[in-house]
């Protein structure tokens, strides 16, 4: 990654807030979502109530990792499954590479996984001969025109119809058609062989349960359910935060996540999946491997102060809400997981350092703190990052900014110079405001410098504190 | 190698663990309140209804809301009469079920040459299949969704790959929640869970074009669940 992510961010920022049209479709989308979920909040007997039971439960988890994470493999190996361990993006690649190679495997079908993308899989299967089919719909489609996923839980919601028949008639030679229905079908016509063709599954998890050594898979569209059955080997990647406690604490999660995520009260297929074909069945894989991820997870789990961001079940809800999000979209981030949650979260798993800027991507309005299934506060988070970031690495000019400012407090001399002079000098600024000459220019040239008041409250209070009888 | 990553992980993860953190929302600073479990989730759930009946329609508004088609029939002989008459409306040529006294009974000689999946099929044989007449472990009246297991209904493709899958369920397995699909499965499986556990709630959906709803992305286009009432 180069050293210019901040700079990136920028520009494209800067080019997308202009683009009314993106902006517009974005925000429709979003109000579609917001009306939706508000109904599904509202079946709820106890919404506040649930988020804190919610956060409870992933805190419970959390703090005792070490016991549920052993108790969830004990279950898992005791029926046939085999637990791999990476501790980080290149170590999982390997185990995954290893086994496709030791089985001479030759098709791989995904379903969506966030986690995959994070420790970019597909460029390393593909590199290692590989062939690589995305089989959710929005996944598959941002696949055939190379790009990453727009928004952890909707990966294609930039792209209009006429985008994606575009992209289908190119690389599928597909008939012109628009229609959503027709299009969703000739996805569905094309995905049908790779099924049948693929010889491993790659799923992501959205829970581990530990009470039974489950891993629970929450999907519409019924592809990780196929991509779990047809082909011999499956391959489950999976943080180690997601797990919890008992399959009842997913009586609750369950629909809080799809009521957050997509105003949905449950997902069209939550599927909890425990081994490869036991004795008894009559299909389903012969292999069964869950790669349990840390890549920087323990070392968040180690910031008591931020412990809770692992707490995350990446619903998306807070991208939805993020008027910064709304603004520039999903790819602007240059992030595996965009908007609050990967502005909080990506400085921790790739470097606070050339990723700080993203700390900065937020009004700080809160509302993704209101809206967090799990009670995560990710506007205090995003401070916590700032400061962080800036007792990391001072940057030189605000240190010699507030050198400056200093010596001028201690001097009250100095300090009435230097506000009387501001105030003489304040509307010739008028004259180089918005040019390359304005040493404010950072400030000035998306927003109104605040006007100095004629006279100071120091000079206010000395004349007004003798005609004011003391009460 | 694996057994030393495993060690290095959970060495990782109890260092860590070493520091406290502050448990979250109000009860920041206080003593940690002790999470809730099962029962206590019941009151901050969406509401159900005491009754059979009042869970019956209760599945049946859910069931039309997520575009699935939900009828109760009187006793076997109806479920066969509407079974029959799907067959025949979409002209089905092979129907994907497997050994059940209830599907027995149901229609496996219905006209259209039957596949088993409960013995060694063939996947691709699988995909031709028009249909598929399954049973389930359960009915959830909360939230509209038909549970299924490799173990109990037919393996795991038979309800995904079929493009219709009609779901026959008796009185009894309708279930108030999520939390009692859960009690059912741990009591009815206990230390021998089966491989796959899956809750159906509605036909495959995707929303991933202009966040327009269109049915039948991977999975089922059409799913009909029929209850029986009586015998
Ligand atoms: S931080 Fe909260 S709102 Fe955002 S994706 Fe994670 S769980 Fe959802």
């Amino acid at each position: 990654m180069s050293p210019n992510t901040a700079v990136q961010f920028k520009a494209q920022a800067t080019r997308l807030a202009a683009d009314l049209e993106h902006r517009q479709w974005i925000f429709k989308a979003l109000r579609g979502y917001e009306a939706k979920r508000d109904e599904c909040k509202a079946r709820f007997q106890n919404w506040e109530g649930a988020r804190q039971a919610a956060a409870e439960i992933k805190y419970d988890t959390l703090n005792h990792l070490d016991r549920y994470l052993e108790q969830f493999v004990h279950h898992l190996e005791s029926r046939g499954a085999r637990v791999h361990w990476a501790a980080d993006a290149r170590a999982a690649r390997e185990i995954i590479l290893d086994l496709a190679r030791q089985n001479q495997v030759r098709f791989i079908i995904k379903s969506k996984s966030m986690t995959s993308e994070e420790i970019h899989l597909n460029e390393a299967l593909e590199a290692g001969g590989f062939e690589v089919f995305e089989s959710d719909l929005g996944e598959y489609i941002v696949q055939l025109r190379q790009e990453p996923p727009y928004h952890i839980v909707f990966p294609a919601m930039h792209l209009k119809r006429g985008q994606i028949s575009e992209v289908f008639q190119q690389k599928l030679q597909a008939e012109p058609v628009t229609d959503p229905e027709a299009l969703t079908m000739i996805a569905r016509r094309v995905m049908r062989q790779k099924f049948c063709q693929a010889d491993m599954g790659i799923s992501g998890v959205n829970f581990g349960v530990a009470e039974n050594g489950m891993i629970s898979i929450t999907e519409n569209e019924g592809n990780a359910r196929l991509t779990t059955a047809l082909p011999r080997i499956h391959v489950a990647l999976m943080g180690i935060e997601k797990l919890v406690r008992t399959m009842d604490d997913l009586a609750l999660l369950l629909p809080m996540l799809a009521t957050a995520g997509a105003g949905q009260w449950l997902t069209g297929y939550n599927t909890l999946y425990g081994g490869p074909r036991l004795a008894g069945e009559s299909d389903g894989p012969e292999q069964f491997h869950v790669v349990l991820l840390d890549n920087g997870r323990t070392r968040l789990l180690a910031d008591a102060e931020q412990r809770d961001v692992l707490h995350c079940i990446r619903c998306g809800a807070c991208l939805n809400v993020c008027p910064i999000f709304r603004n520039v979209g999903g790819h602007t981030y240059g992030t595996t997981y965009q908007g609050p949650i990967g502005s909080v979260l990506t400085p921790h798993l790739r470097g606070l350092r050339e990723w700080k800027h993203l700390s900065y991507a937020s009004s700080l309005c809160g509302a993704c703190t209101e809206t967090c299934p799990v009670k995560i506060d990710l506007a205090h988070h995003l401070l916590h990052n700032r400061r962080n970031a800036v007792q990391a690495h001072p940057p030189f000019f605000e240190r010699l900014a507030f050198a400056g400012f200093q010596v001028m407090m201690r001097h009250p001399a100095l300090y009435r110079l230097g506000t009387t002079l501001a105030r003489w000098l304040q509307p010739l600024h008028g004259l180089v405001q918005g040019t390359a000459l304005d040493p404010a220019r950072a400030w000035t040239r998306s927003r109104e410098a605040p006007r100095l008041a004629r006279e100071s409250f120091h000079a206010w209070w000395k004349k007004h504190r003798r005609t004011t009888s003391p009460s | 190698m694996n057994h030393s990553a495993r060690e290095a992980m959970l060495g990782r993860i109890r260092e860590a663990l070493k520091i406290k953190a502050p448990p979250p929302g109000p009860h920041a600073g206080a003593a940690p309140h002790p999470a809730p479990r099962d029962g206590e989730f019941r009151p901050l759930l969406p509401a159900v209804g005491a009754t059979w009946e009042e869970q019956c329609r209760q599945f049946a508004r859910n069931a039309e809301l997520l575009k699935a088609a939900f009828q109760v029939v009187p006793n076997t002989a109806a479920a066969r009469a509407e079974v029959e008459r799907i067959v025949r409306e979409e002209q089905w040529q092979r129907l994907a079920t497997y050994d059940h006294p209830l599907l027995r009974e149901i229609g496996q000689d219905l006209g259209p040459t039957p596949l088993f999946t409960d013995r060694p099929y063939d996947k691709a044989e699988l995909e031709k299949c028009e249909g598929a007449v399954t049973t389930c472990e359960a009915l959830i009246a909360q939230t509209g969704s038909v549970l299924v297991t490799s173990r109990g209904c037919g393996g795991r493709a038979i309800s995904i790959l079929p493009p219709h899958h009609v779901v026959i369920a008796r009185r009894e397995q309708l279930l108030p929640d999520l939390l009692a699909a859960f009690a059912l499965l741990r009591q009815k499986y206990g230390a021998h869970y089966p491989s796959m556990i899956s809750f159906i709630t509605g036909p495959s959906r995707t929303g991933d074009i202009e966040r327009i709803l269109v049915l039948g992305a991977h999975g089922p286009k059409r799913l009909t669940i029929l209850l029986l009432e009586g015998k």
